[in-house]
């Protein structure tokens, strides 16, 4: 469990986070959802340590990442795996080195081990044939499957996901989803996921955080979206035809 | 110029935290050895050949511009022994690797970090700069006075081409001049020179290409930049040191 108390983040003259209060929950997809700009990135990077907030508390499990010292941040990273928006995977190793790449750095098995636990990750995002494939050599989508495997070799209990599919066509995104999903459930993992896709807010939004410049308006699961009365969140979800119809359909099923 | 001397502090910070205590000797050693393959032994052969006409050119000019009744004709060779040991070999030779080695350090580093890879690494908790920087600075200042040698070994030979190929004049007058009032601490000085040379090499474009902030834009500009001001550190070094060493 993750809790957010009180947060704020500013940059130069602009505040981008304004008292943001939310919890993530162990075990559970939970999603930060906002229009491009609203300063997602920004409160992931805070959340992982990557920038450092002017106020506020970020519990781990009870634990201030913002008042650690540097040798208790770097004990905690290793319990984070994250998927960048990029994929972040490093070019000059094969998809095999890249997810043996935190075991090699920080555990202590032997290379056989290491080379076992690699291959049980990439097996569970069905990669094992591209194992000795460089990053450019395979498709946007396999790249994300890589990074999630190399994001559990080391069994995080926090999982950060930043857009996990953008730029992928609806069915890979779903494939991303799903996989985060059940891994998320399989090792009771808190997993965080920046999100702008309604699908995923409609699959897989267990626990929905709605980010509207910079201030947290609303709250919920899934199923809340379509009865919340927040206008703001209503305009961001509801932007498209398609999902105004969705919306009456599900409000309509509902009544009866 | 307050630009300047900010610049200057975030390229000390980096290097203080450059130079921690690495913590997996093994994985900084695979990066090691990676990085002189790629810094040092790639470079050889671009060294061997520029080395190699400049010897020849040198001595032919020398001898254009020398020649007198007054003069022995093996002075050429000595001017030229000279020239080889305490400019070419040094500094202009690091001044072409600046060039190289500098620029593909920076693009590197610069596409590591607008893609992402670096704040990987930190999320990890690993040091990145330690990991990334330290053993480009140990492998360029490892294989630097290899590719000193390379290019004294290539110079001379060129001089020598000069003499047999276009034939400006006798092989062995050319051999008495290289030989005559050999002073061994010139070879010294262009060691020590060139360990400089590397360090401002590998430091300065891994300080570009790691503050990279944006796009493959600035990753150009970043490169263009570090193989500009490692180039123009290099001469003020080779000033200061020249003075320093030789009195
Ligand atoms: N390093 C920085 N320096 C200054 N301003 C920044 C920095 N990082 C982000 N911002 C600003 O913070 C705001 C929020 O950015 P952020 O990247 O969090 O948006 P986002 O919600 O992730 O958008 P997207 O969905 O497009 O990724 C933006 O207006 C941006 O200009
Ligand atoms: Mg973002």
């Amino acid at each position: 469990m993750i809790e957010v108390k009180h947060l704020y983040k500013s940059f130069e003259d602009k505040d981008v986070l304004k008292d943001i209060n939310t919890v993530f929950h162990t075990g559970k997809t939970n999603l930060i959802i906002g229009q491009s700009g609203s300063g997602k990135t920004v409160l992931m990077k805070c959340l992982v340590g990557l920038l450092r907030p002017e106020q506020g508390e970020l519990l781990y499990d009870g634990r201030d990442i913002v008042k650690m010292n540097k040798k208790e941040r770097k004990k905690l990273r290793t319990e984070m795996g994250m998927l960048f928006q990029s994929a972040a995977l490093f070019d000059s190793m094969t998809v095999l080195e890249n997810v043996m790449f935190p075991l090699d750095m920080f555990s202590n098995m032997t290379v056989r081990d290491r080379i076992r636990r690699a291959m049980f990750c990439l097996d569970r995002v069905n990669l094992t044939d591209a194992k000795k494939k460089y990053p450019s050599e395979i498709s946007g989508g396999m790249q994300k499957r890589v990074a999630i495997a190399r994001a559990i070799a080391l069994n995080p209990k926090y999982l950060f996901c930043d857009e996990p599919n953008s730029g992928l066509d609806p069915r890979t995104s779903l494939v991303i989803d799903d996989l985060i999903h059940s891994i998320t459930h399989e090792f009771q993992m808190t997993t965080i996921i920046n999100t702008h896709d309604m699908n995923s807010v409609m699959g897989i939004g267990e626990n929905i955080a709605f980010i509207n410049h910079g201030v947290k308006d609303w709250e919920g699961t899934s199923k809340d979206v379509f009865t919340s009365d927040s206008e703001s969140l209503n305009e961001f979800v509801f932007a498209s035809d398609l999902f105004k119809k969705i919306r009456q359909a599900e409000l309509a099923s509902r009544e009866k | 110029m307050t630009k300047i001397f900010a610049s200057v502090g975030k390229y000390m910070m980096l290097m203080w935290r450059v130079f921690a205590r690495p913590e997996r000797i093994r994985m900084y050693l695979k990066q090691y050895l990676k990085e002189l393959e790629q810094l040092g032994v790639n470079s050889i052969g671009i060294v061997l050949l520029i080395s190699l006409f400049i010897g020849a050119v040198i001595t032919v000019q020398i001898k254009l511009n020398i020649e007198s009744p007054w003069m022995p004709r093996w002075t050429v060779g000595y001017v030229t022994r000279e020239i080889l040991l305490l400019e070419f070999s040094s500094a202009i030779m690091c001044l072409i690797l600046s060039g190289k080695v500098g620029s593909n350090i920076a693009s590197e580093l610069g596409t590591m970090r607008v893609t992402q890879q670096i704040d990987a690494l930190e999320i990890m908790g690993i040091n990145s700069a330690s990991y990334l920087i330290l053993p480009k600075i140990a492998a360029l200042m490892t294989m630097i006075p290899i590719l000193v040698v390379f290019s004294i070994f290539a110079g001379t030979i060129g001089a020598f081409c000069s003499c047999w190929i276009i034939g400006i004049m006798p092989a062995s007058t050319l051999e008495f001049g290289l030989q005559y009032m050999f002073v061994e601490w010139y070879v010294w000085c262009s060691f020590i020179k060139s360990f400089f040379f590397a360090f401002i090499i590998a430091s300065v474009s891994s300080y570009f290409g790691y503050t990279v902030e944006g796009g493959s834009i600035e990753v150009g500009k970043a490169s263009t930049n570090s193989v500009v001001v490692s180039s123009v550190l290099i001469l003020f070094a080779d000033l200061v040191l020249t003075k320093l060493l030789m009195g």
